[in-house]
């Protein structure tokens, strides 16, 4: 690991199918884009590796299919990756990979070292449960018995993502999409993690809308200094948020640097293609 | 169906239910599945715990059968039929002469005792059901003891209600280990199942679930450190028969006059402190 790392993936693989005899091997498989064409098996996050450094906001760009969400789903542990690394720069696991350990354990680093925002709403929230419940949530897994505290958190926070207090009753099932995202955001911080996940926080919002969300993100990491992983498919969202970026093309990595260096200067022609399609 | 057996089941099928039950002993709190079987009564009149009492029940036994504080409801008469036409075991209403105890919604008034066992009706055992609909993963939720769904759902409440509003069924931490179902009982019976000296045994035939509660084990209501769990509040009520001020009185509204009366939902209890009262009042004219 990284000496400076907070979190360091080596290696990450995760395939959906078991694989056939010749795309078992790396260097017999012929894949097209991302599967095997012969047994239908796919690679969807491919060698993954690289380091979260404390404080930074990683962006993670690529077009749709390219593993983004299950490369975040396996950080996560909502899916267990196939082989690989996961190490985490915390007393508790020092050195160890944590991907390997029991699912209690993974839950505990879940609810007291992460924080995850949800492509979907639908997967982060309990659209039937009041928005104050959905953030009590993750604090009653980190183990609040009070409610009395986990109201005064919850209170906090929805003031932060800008939810007047007078809806902190209402299920987020009668929000608009931007609320929804900013309660998943609240909820994430709830129990201050040292590292968020964001995926696609901003797709499918309205464009003054996503601004608003964007600069919150922007602002609490400035405030707390909280670590990010920022995924998105929108380089206009990178170009704001992330101090560095991965590429990601089918299941790898592609290319990686800092955003601003990328936006100037890419050197895969996938990358570059992609940049100037923006511009 | 065959007529010949005692207690309605054939053997095989008893010693199958007795098997889960022994299992359910051995891990308070657990659910356990087993085969539901077909019963001459419908799914979700009692059929679960029907099933653990027929396989549980021997000759020398004395079977009780109360429905929400009375044993003459419909559904306890024609399980007491059902049990009797097919064991000829002795019948009764007084909780103390029960050996087994078949009940739905309630516990009873009188203390049960050692040796006794008290048969728990069961619609939902899973307490886990509203916030994860998937049966699978409920189980990887109990085995990994990661029960902040059951509380959340008490958290919610009080953020609607200000209070924790479960009219019945608190869920209970049974042993330190697993969340339960205590069955729709009021939140005043929870207390009687903790330390209990009777062997509660709890039966769900459409779940086709069985868990139990052997006796002197801890079973604790969940409550928040600022919400303590409270018991249902009769203070400065009593049955209008039988005077009684703490068992669990039902409320009952006179539509004639307009007015409330409380009276014992345990009739059996009511029945029998009413004939005390009148035994005491004549030995007390007799001296
Ligand atoms: N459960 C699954 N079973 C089989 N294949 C899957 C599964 N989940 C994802 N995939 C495949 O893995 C690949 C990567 O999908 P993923 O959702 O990670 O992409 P993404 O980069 O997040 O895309 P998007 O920008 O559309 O969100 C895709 O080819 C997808 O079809
Ligand atoms: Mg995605
Ligand atoms: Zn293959």
């Amino acid at each position: 690991m990284h000496n400076d790392a907070i979190l360091s993936v080596k290696n990450l693989e995760k395939q959906f199918g078991p694989g056939c005899s010749t795309c078992h091997n790396e260097s017999t498989r012929k894949l097209e884009k991302n599967y095997c064409p012969q047994c239908g098996t796919v690679y969807a996050c491919r060698n993954i590796s690289f380091n979260l450094f404390p404080g930074e906001i990683l962006g993670i760009v690529g077009e749709s299919g390219s593993g983004k969400s299950t490369l975040m789903q396996c950080l996560y542990f909502d899916e267990a990756a196939t082989s690989g690394e996961l190490i985490l720069n915390n007393q508790e696991f020092q050195e160890e990979n944590v991907l390997e350990l029991s699912s209690q354990q993974k839950r505990y680093i879940r609810n007291y070292h992460f924080g995850m925002v949800y492509q979907n709403p639908l997967k982060g929230l309990k659209m039937d449960f009041s928005a104050m419940g959905n953030i009590a949530e993750k604090l009653i897994a980190a183990g609040g018995r009070n409610v009395a505290e986990m109201e005064s958190i919850g209170k906090t926070l929805l003031e932060k993502v800008h939810i007047p207090l007078f809806r902190m009753k209402e299920e987020p099932k009668r929000f608009s999409g931007g609320m929804q995202q900013r309660v998943q955001i609240a909820k994430a911080l709830s129990n201050n993690p040292p590292i968020l996940f964001l995926d696609e926080v901003t797709t499918g919002l309205d464009l003054s809308v996503q601004a608003s969300v964007l600069d919150l993100i922007k602002t609490i990491q400035r405030e707390l200094g909280i670590s990010m992983i920022v995924v998105s498919h929108d380089l206009a969202v990178i170009r704001m948020l992330a101090d560095r970026t991965l590429v990601m093309l089918n299941g790898e990595i592609i290319e990686e640097g800092l955003t601003d260096q990328i936006l100037e200067d890419p050197q895969n022609p996938y990358t570059q293609q992609l940049v100037y399609s923006l511009l | 169906m065959n007529q010949h057996h005692f207690a309605f089941f054939d053997e095989g099928s008893k010693k199958e239910i007795r098997r889960t039950i022994l299992k359910a002993v051995a891990i308070p709190g657990y659910q356990v599945p087993f085969s539901s079987r077909e019963m001459p009564i419908a799914r979700g009149w009692g059929t679960g715990g029907l099933q653990i009492t027929l396989s549980i029940i021997g000759r020398e036994d004395c079977l009780k059968v109360i429905d929400q504080g009375s044993d003459e409801s419909v559904n306890a008469v024609s399980i007491k039929k059902l049990v009797h036409n097919t064991t000829s075991v002795e019948i009764t209403e007084r909780t103390q002469e029960a050996t087994i105890i078949q009940s739905r919604h309630r516990i009873p008034e009188i203390p049960l005792q050692g040796g006794q066992i008290l048969v728990l009706q069961v619609p939902t055992p899973e307490p886990l059901r509203q916030v994860e609909p998937r049966e699978y993963m409920t189980k990887i939720l109990h085995s990994e003891e990661e029960y902040s769904g059951a509380w959340l759902q008490l958290f919610e409440q009080i953020m609607k209600y200000g209070r924790t509003a479960t009219g019945a069924d608190h869920p209970v931490y049974v042993n330190s280990r697993y969340v339960m179902a205590p069955s729709p009982i009021p939140r005043f019976d929870n207390v009687k199942m903790n330390e209990s000296d009777a062997l509660i045994l709890l039966g769900a035939g459409r779940e086709k679930k069985i868990y139990a509660i052997p006796p002197y084990t801890d079973v604790q209501s969940l409550a928040f450190e600022d919400y303590p769990f409270a018991v249902e509040e009769f203070s400065g009520k009593s049955c209008r028969f039988c005077g009684a001020t703490d068992v669990f009185l039902d409320e009952v509204l006179d539509s004639a006059t307009g007015d409330v009366h409380y009276q014992c939902n345990d009739t059996s209890y009511c029945l029998e402190q009413l004939n005390s009262h009148e035994k005491a009042k004549e030995e007390s004219s007799y001296a």
